[in-house]
């Protein structure tokens, strides 16, 4: 212990309070052993207000600090998030923002409990703390915590604790969710839970070791004096509460209203839905086998396996279970439980507990399963996890899905959402910007794509992303100011919403113009080879995306010439980009890529994805139908094929469904039937490689799925996929590994 | 927030002002939910069994009598037991081919059929499209949602299956 002695309540080190708190909830299963709520029950006003004011300080913090930051993509898309901790590390209220970070803040802060912080390094006042390791807490390096200690008097009352996501973070290529590292060691700036101030005031030599690490260093320290401030004004308000309320009063607010959170997301589920296993597996690509650039052990295509599954408990507790899971991968799309866990608040939030009290107790209400080993618990001290993102936002829509149809059971139709589209591509890259500055950027365009359309309504048009509630893509004038690429167009993307009787949200794309730059590194994110997840009850996924990049283009030409050009591109089936533009044309479905050069004059074109349908699309209204011809939505053509529509003649609308209808007749087989055909194509081992390995890392890292895919298709006992699967091998001799040292390296 | 049967019913029918779903979306909800939801689609099937659970657009689990529990579609047609796997006894169209895909897809934005295709399962009756799955080649068809029938009655709505034990 440090020489000021303990800083827990009553003489407790903290470690011992965290160790209590977890053992009431185990012996109980109420946070801190709570049974009565009894500052609510005896004063209810009292403690609405105090939740209010704390809230308040928090949301205050948030709006304030942000126009500290430069960077974009906290000042204009609101990527930072402030909350409130308990001195064991569990959240009492949070702003709104990036709500993701909540629970892995909490992570951070019980590791620095759990590493005995509280004697070396020592926890103060005015002490700062920062934190951007996925392994402790968090989801990949470009998310950076600040976290504050609060103290009344000699004891630790609370954490304020900020997190903004960076616009690059020094990484082995550029950018905020860098595609190109394939171990941790190339994920950028470092900061595995640090104490990097006191006295309030941040040390020197963090503050220049980050202004040297990124290619952003304006950026970067204003984002830290943004979290800075937010994290200082949160503590303010909480001495402000704790000099008016008293500190025992707040003491016990902290408690009961965690343990009220608890009790209100149980309630919340009994209300709204329905008790049982649900189940909605997700895709994703990782198309690396073209990367020539890579060691061979990376250089292959990955198709990653998400089944979700969740229950529902009769008791009122939500599981959610990745058993089956594929292995992790040398990408850098791997994630941590702490990612996963924080994941589930972003969705929780705005399905189920979106009109209540926010705060760890939802947490304490849920299991989860992220086995070791899989993409979702990589286990691997070694692993990139620098575009986590990329795997954790596809492997969430099964919960929305899922979700959604415990509502629609229930009645809350109003409620219901099919799954959210990816947000992707991702416009990123760095080099020389049109100044002559060294300059990189992630364009959040990204957290503008299609919503997932609902049971009564269609998908929100290009305005969701579904790590922020606020979706917000920023201004085109301020893309421009720090991107040396100029807007040639910005317009709705035809046919990238999933069709449905509602259809889902539509994407929209860009076509971007290298301006005055000698060299900027551009890549290209987002699904091309596989849809991530099909809609709701006869909706249809989004639309995959591709890429379009022209290099060497005679564009400055047609310009000089006063000559028209193409702006956009509605159809790549009859691309006016393609026939229209002279230059070297990466016109393909990889999109995903490793950063690529691109010099004043080249083109990029990118696309943002849709959301995905709900419902048999021959039911969508005739007039919705036209309405889509008519604003972008929906190429004419496909007006037939998929919705059954003759344009301008709702009477031969009608018979034409009717023929379609009939067509189903004559082309559908029994499934029955179907999976005959389909067994023999899977012992005849009939499938590319990838897929192939999926299955391979899924059996081989759960016997269940193992046994239940070997069951459907009554294949026999010894049936398996003949490929390797390297790394599950790596991982289980890990993990045996570790198992051996009793470390509890695999689970932070 | 009070949703009365007609309110629902014009909710559900998407005749409702926005602002007014709005409302709804952001209030408490109505405790009785359920029951009103589950009178209006009874009185629009065309069959008399009881509804005992929604279960998506069209479909309805049912109480057959003697704690047999079915999985039906508004047009009749019966999809076997709540317990298995409805799309079992569907039928089923698989769009693997770019052509296939090509009728739902622009070109370039269908993926790769090697990578996952599109399978479509139809109501046998009336040929209506109940689900599609986005799933690679050999994926087993999904069981989506298997409910827990008697403990929602009988721990959470605090009553008895409709149609007896199951």
């Amino acid at each position: 212990m440090s020489a000021r002695g303990a800083i827990g309540w009553e003489g407790q080190s903290l470690l011992a309070m965290l160790e209590r708190s977890e053992q009431l909830l185990a012996a109980t299963g109420r946070y801190q052993g709570l049974e009565e709520l009894t500052l609510k029950r005896s004063d209810p006003i009292r403690y609405e207000k105090l939740f209010s004011r704390l809230r308040g300080g928090l949301v205050s913090a948030r709006e304030t600090a942000l126009n500290i930051s430069a960077s974009p993509i906290v000042k204009e898309i609101g990527e930072l998030c402030f909350a409130l901790y308990t001195p064991e590390g569990d959240s009492v209220a949070l702003s709104t923002g990036i709500i993701v970070h909540v629970h892995t803040m909490s992570d951070a802060i019980k590791y620095m409990i759990r590493q005995r912080y509280e004697e070396n390094p020592g926890i103060a006042p005015g002490d700062i703390f920062t934190n951007n390791d996925a392994m402790i807490g968090d989801v990949h390096n470009a998310d950076v915590q600040t976290f504050v200690p609060i103290f009344w008097e000699s004891e630790l009352v609370g954490w304020a604790a900020g997190v903004t996501h960076e616009i690059d973070i020094g990484a082995k290529t550029p950018g905020s969710v860098p595609i190109g590292p394939i171990s941790r060691f190339e994920d950028g700036i470092d900061l595995p839970a640090r104490k990097i101030g006191s006295h309030d005031e941040l040390w020197r030599d963090h503050v220049l070791a980050g202004l040297r690490g990124t290619r952003t260093p304006m950026y970067w320290t204003l984002d830290e004096k943004t979290r800075l401030a937010g994290a200082h004004m949160i503590r303010d308000a909480v001495e402000r509460v704790i000099a008016q309320e008293g500190v025992d009063v707040y003491k016990r607010f902290i408690r009961e209203v965690i343990e009220d959170g608890r009790r209100s997301f149980q309630a919340r589920l009994r209300e709204m839905t329905v008790p049982g296993r649900y189940r909605a597996p997700a895709f994703s690509e990782v198309p690396f086998a073209k990367e020539a650039q890579l060691p061979s052990y990376a250089r292959r295509d990955t198709l990653m396996h998400a089944p979700l599954e969740l229950r529902i408990t009769r008791e009122g507790m939500l599981e959610l279970d990745y058993d089956g899971a594929s292995a992790w991968g040398h990408h850098s799309c791997n994630c941590t439980p702490s990612a996963m866990q924080g994941a589930i608040w972003v969705q929780l939030t705005q399905l189920l507990i979106c009109n209540d009290k926010v705060n760890d107790g939802a947490y304490l209400a849920l299991r989860s399963n992220f086995p070791p080993g899989t993409w979702s618990n990589h286990s691997n001290p070694q692993c990139s996890t620098g575009i986590a993102w990329s795997f954790l936002i596809p492997s969430f829509t099964g919960f929305v899905k899922s979700i959604s149809r415990a509502l629609q059971a229930r009645g809350f139709v109003e409620e219901v959402l099919a799954p959210y589209g990816l947000t992707a591509n991702a416009f990123q890259g760095g080099g020389i910007d049109q100044y002559g500055r060294q300059s990189a950027t992630t364009n959040f365009g990204l957290s503008c794509v299609g919503g997932g359309a609902k049971m009564i309504l269609d998908g929100l048009d290009y305005a969701a992303a579904m790590w922020n509630p606020e979706g917000d893509m920023g201004d085109m004038e301020m893309w421009e100011m720090i991107e040396p690429f100029l807007y040639l167009s910005q317009r709705v993307k035809p046919n990238t919403a999933g069709p449905g009787r509602h259809r889902g949200g539509s994407g929209y794309e860009c076509l971007r113009l290298a301006w005055s730059t000698p060299f900027y590194e551009m890549q290209n994110i987002g699904n091309g080879y596989c849809f991530i997840q099909a809609g709701l009850w006869g909706g249809y996924p989004a639309a995959t995306g591709y890429r379009h990049n022209i290099r060497g283009s005679d564009f400055l030409d047609l310009i000089q010439a006063r000559a028209p050009y193409p702006q956009s591109e509605p159809d790549p089936g009859a691309s006016e980009l393609a026939a229209g533009i002279a230059g070297r044309h990466d016109f393909d479905i990889e999109a995903t890529t490793l950063p690529e050069v691109m010099a004043h004059g080249d083109l990029y074109l990118s696309i943002y994805r849709g959301g995905a349908g709900l419902g048999d699309p021959l039911e969508r209204p005739y007039e919705s139908v036209m309405a889509d011809i008519a604003g972008g939505f929906l190429l004419e053509r496909y007006a037939d094929s998929i919705y059954g529509v003759v344009p301008g003649d709702p009477q031969a609308t009608e018979r034409r469904r009717g023929e379609l209808r009939e067509h189903r007749r004559a082309k559908a087989v029994p499934v029955r039937e179907w999976m005959k055909s389909e067994r023999e194509r899977i012992l005849e081992l009939d499938m590319i490689e990838p897929v192939q390995r999926m299955y391979a890392e899924s059996m081989r890292l759960s016997e269940r799925f193992a046994r239940e895919l070997r069951a459907f298709w009554e294949l026999p006992e010894e049936f398996e996929f003949p490929v390797a699967t390297p790394e599950v091998e790596l991982s289980k001799a890990m993990l045996a590994g570790n198992a051996a040292e009793g470390t509890r390296e695999a689970s932070p | 927030m009070k949703v009365d049967p007609a309110m629902l019913r014009d909710l559900l029918d998407e005749r409702l002002p926005r602002a007014q779903v709005r409302a709804i979306q952001s209030a408490y909800k109505d405790a009785d939910r359920f029951d009103k939801y589950v009178a209006i689609l009874q009185q629009r099937v065309p069959w008399p069994e009881p509804i005992v659970l929604p279960f998506g657009e069209h479909l309805y689990i049912v109480a057959k009598g003697a704690g047999r529990y079915v999985i039906k579609c508004d047009c009749g047609q019966e999809l076997g037991d709540y317990r298995s796997n409805w799309k079992l006894e569907a039928l089923i169209n698989v769009r693997a081919t770019p052509a296939e895909l090509a009728e739902i897809y622009p070109e370039k934005m269908h993926g790769h059929p090697d990578y996952n295709s599109l399978r479509e399962y139809f109501c046998p009756g009336c040929l209506t499209l109940l689900e599609v799955e986005a799933v690679p080649p050999g994926y087993p068809v999904i069981h989506d949602f298997l409910p827990d029938l008697e403990g929602f009655y009988r721990d959470w709505l605090g009553r008895e299956l409709p149609g007896g034990p199951a």
